[in-house]
């Protein structure tokens, strides 16, 4: 077992980092809607969702196949604009259709949290029975099977040892980090991040202070889908395929992933996401890929235990560590 | 929409019903057979449903068989009733016992999938009806100690024998991968095929998936680190597609075998590209639309093929199997559900898929199971387990 884990330790590692970071940017979707809203946004899996759908819709439209090298960065550049601006889209619609109304009217947050659940099953449902059929052109009582878009040609980018990296998975990685520095510049330096910041600490302060808060709102959940739809994007480039049901796991995951960097935390996010990738491939390695999930939350309850807020605590605000 | 509402198929049954009945002259249950010109046999199963693919090659070939053997002009014709369960357990309830009450049917063929099985068999004991599926192959049913019920089916006990000793007889691998999905047919499935493959002399490691994930690169690792001649995957064909395309992405080429549960065109698919070819599938049933495996299937496939424009595919051969049973026992004379039920217990002939004959627990004996080979996206027959060579 521990002889397992030795000679399988570098691949796991790869894995997990490119696992993780597909975590971690979902991740950012309900970190920073729960730092403004205080809301767990659960159909924030669907909007993953959506991305890949877009994303495969990209790849079915150019006909991409056999895409390697530079290429394929081009391309995954194309699908992640595709898939951030479909999943930016339906999450302002979202929360246009689903959150504000009941903020409007000054609803409990466990009203919004329902509100949620029924956005999360309404879409998984629209897909499977009707938007499939009708977009990829399979027959009616197919729409629950996956579909597939086979584009990439993989290769390994360099190798020192075991610690072999292949392109999709170096892609993935780099990509989410990209993102991630992106975001954290954008929230710290500019005006409408100061808003988000500032919204965050204290929304009533913040509206005294001139601040909009729907105006915040709309741009939380469009930067968040976005990330999700970038997240999707790279997704389809690592496993080429999607269904209904693709974000339900991913979203569980990324949720947990959010929690244990600590919610409402950007770089949290990050941090939660890659952790929590690792912390599954080496408890895949050492008793079992059955024992994935069992391994995740186990460290996510022992963390919550001796830190409540995460590995970097509570606040978008602080994001500054 | 093809579906029809189910207040129309009552009505739609009850009328096959009254036909059948003043076709009977009356009193046909308790008859000792001589005033009988025509009995009823219902086939149960998915035929407007999501699963409707795999269950109407069983209706046609039933209706194949019924045919063929009504235009011979005989004492007592059969008349065959359709039952659309939609694969819903409690539908297939309800629809079972309309068949016993109001058709009086003499006996089923079907129920076509395990769980509607395990819900129709109490029914159909209680009346004393015997039935024959040609698809049910969940292990425990046999379990039920139920008199009237059998299928021309192995279970997922004798396909996994028949597939862990082809890995190491026909495959000649030594060292196998077992892989499953953790569900109950996988689950059970990869432990059978684990223990016989290492009956025969094979060292094996064992991993699991999870079907909800995408990311099977831990699995992958292990396999790549276990470096396998062979890697079986007990479970369903849209993940074994995944699985096999992560696999050979990651470099790991060793031949690939699964179970009916992958017995799709989905699963090439799925892999993408060239990475399923080769890859080897077991199953109980025999499909053959080519008609190698021998005269009588060669004979089946083509009046098959020429009666629904289609090629035969999965469980129609079985399915023509359970309802020659139920002819040979209507030519022996047999009229009643009770002679009936007396006769499958006496029955043994060379069937199309296999040789019918039945144990005291309804399976039936002995219990070949096929290998084919994924080609392109296609799944031509490659031979019987025992013989095939990959």
């Amino acid at each position: 077992m521990f002889n397992d884990f030795l000679t399988q330790f570098w691949p796991a590692t790869v894995d997990g980092l490119s696992l993780g970071a597909i975590y971690a940017l979902l991740a950012l979707g309900y970190t920073m809607v729960y730092g403004v809203l205080r809301l767990i946004n659960f159909a924030h899996s669907e909007i993953f969702m959506i991305g890949t759908f877009a994303s495969l819709a990209v790849v079915n439209l150019f006909g991409f196949s056999g895409v390697g090298g530079f290429t394929l960065v081009g391309v995954v550049l194309v699908l992640a604009v595709a898939g951030g601006l479909a999943s930016g889209a339906s999450a302002v619609a979202l929360e246009f259709l689903a959150y504000r109304p009941l903020r409007r009217k000054g609803a409990s947050r466990l009203a919004a949290l329902i509100s949620a659940i029924g956005a999360s099953l309404f879409l998984q449902q629209l897909f499977a029975r009707v938007l499939i059929p009708w977009w990829f052109d399979v027959p009616k009582d197919k729409g629950a099977l996956p579909l597939q878009g086979h584009f990439v040609e993989r290769a390994d980018v360099f190798a020192i040892g075991d610690f072999v990296v292949r392109n999709d998975k170096l892609i993935v990685f780099l990509g989410a980090v990209i993102m991630m520095v992106a975001l954290d510049q954008f929230v710290n330096r500019t005006k409408l991040g100061r808003g988000i910041r500032a919204t965050a600490q204290d929304p009533e302060t913040s509206v005294l202070m001139g601040v909009n808060i729907d105006r915040i709102v709309t741009a939380t959940f469009a930067i968040g889908g976005a990330m999700a739809g970038v997240a999707a994007a790279l997704y389809m480039m690592r496993f080429e395929e999607t269904d209904y049901f693709v974000g339900f796991l991913l979203g569980i995951k990324a949720f947990t992933a959010a929690v244990l960097g600590g919610i409402g935390n950007l770089r949290g996010a990050l941090v939660g996401g890659m952790v929590l990738g690792l912390i599954e491939m080496y408890g895949s390695v050492l008793l079992g890929t059955e024992w994935q999930h069992v391994v995740a939350f186990t460290v996510l309850v022992l963390v919550l235990m001796f830190r409540p807020t995460g590995i970097l605590g509570e606040s978008l605000q602080q994001a500054r560590v | 929409m093809k579906r029809v509402p189910p207040t129309m198929r009552l009505l739609a049954a009850l009328g096959a019903a009254s036909l059948a009945l003043s076709a009977c002259g009356g009193g046909s249950d308790s008859g000792s057979g001589g005033d009988v010109s025509e009995v009823s046999i219902g086939v149960m199963g998915d035929f407007t449903g999501e699963n409707a693919g795999i269950v109407l090659p069983i209706k046609n070939a039933a209706q194949l068989a019924i045919d063929e053997y009504n235009a011979t002009n005989p004492e007592v014709k059969i008349k065959l009733l359709p039952y659309d369960s939609q694969a819903k357990p409690e539908q297939a309830v309800s629809l079972a016992k309309n068949a016993i009450k109001q058709d009086k049917i003499v006996g089923l063929i079907g129920p076509a999938f395990s769980g509607e099985s395990a819900q129709v068999g109490p029914v159909l004991e209680e009346a004393q009806i015997p039935s024959i599926s040609a698809s049910a192959t969940n292990a425990t049913l046999a379990e039920n100690n139920w008199k009237y019920w059998h299928r021309v089916i192995s279970d997922d006990d004798v396909q996994g024998a028949g597939i862990g000793e082809f890995i190491t007889t026909g495959v000649e691998a030594k060292k196998v991968f077992v892989i499953d999905d953790k569900s109950t047919y996988g689950q059970p499935l990869a432990a059978t095929v684990k223990a016989n493959a290492e009956k025969g002399g094979a060292t094996t490691q064992t991993d699991s998936i999870d079907p909800d994930g995408a990311d099977y690169s831990s699995t992958v690792n292990k396999a790549k680190a276990f470096a396998p001649d062979a890697i079986f995957f007990g479970g369903y064909y849209a993940e074994g597609g995944k699985l096999i395309k992560q696999l050979r992405e990651g470099g790991v080429k060793a031949t690939f075998l699964s179970a009916d549960g992958s017995l799709d065109p989905g699963l090439a698919k799925g892999a993408g590209g060239e990475n399923a070819e080769g890859s080897l599938i077991g199953c109980p049933c025999l499909i053959d639309p080519e008609g190698t495996a021998g005269d009588a299937s060669k004979k089946f496939a083509e009046a098959y093929k020429a009666k629904f424009s289609a090629p035969t595919a999965i469980y129609a051969a079985e399915a023509y199997d359970a309802a020659t049973v139920f002819i040979k026992a209507v030519q022996s004379g047999a009229t009643t559900a009770e002679d009936i039920q007396k006769f499958i217990g006496t029955a043994d002939f060379t069937g199309v898929s296999k040789q019918i004959k039945f144990e005291a627990n309804g399976e039936v004996s002995g219990g070949d199971v096929y290998i084919y080979k994924v080609t392109g996206e296609s799944l031509p027959l490659l031979g019987n387990a025992k013989t095939a060579k990959p």
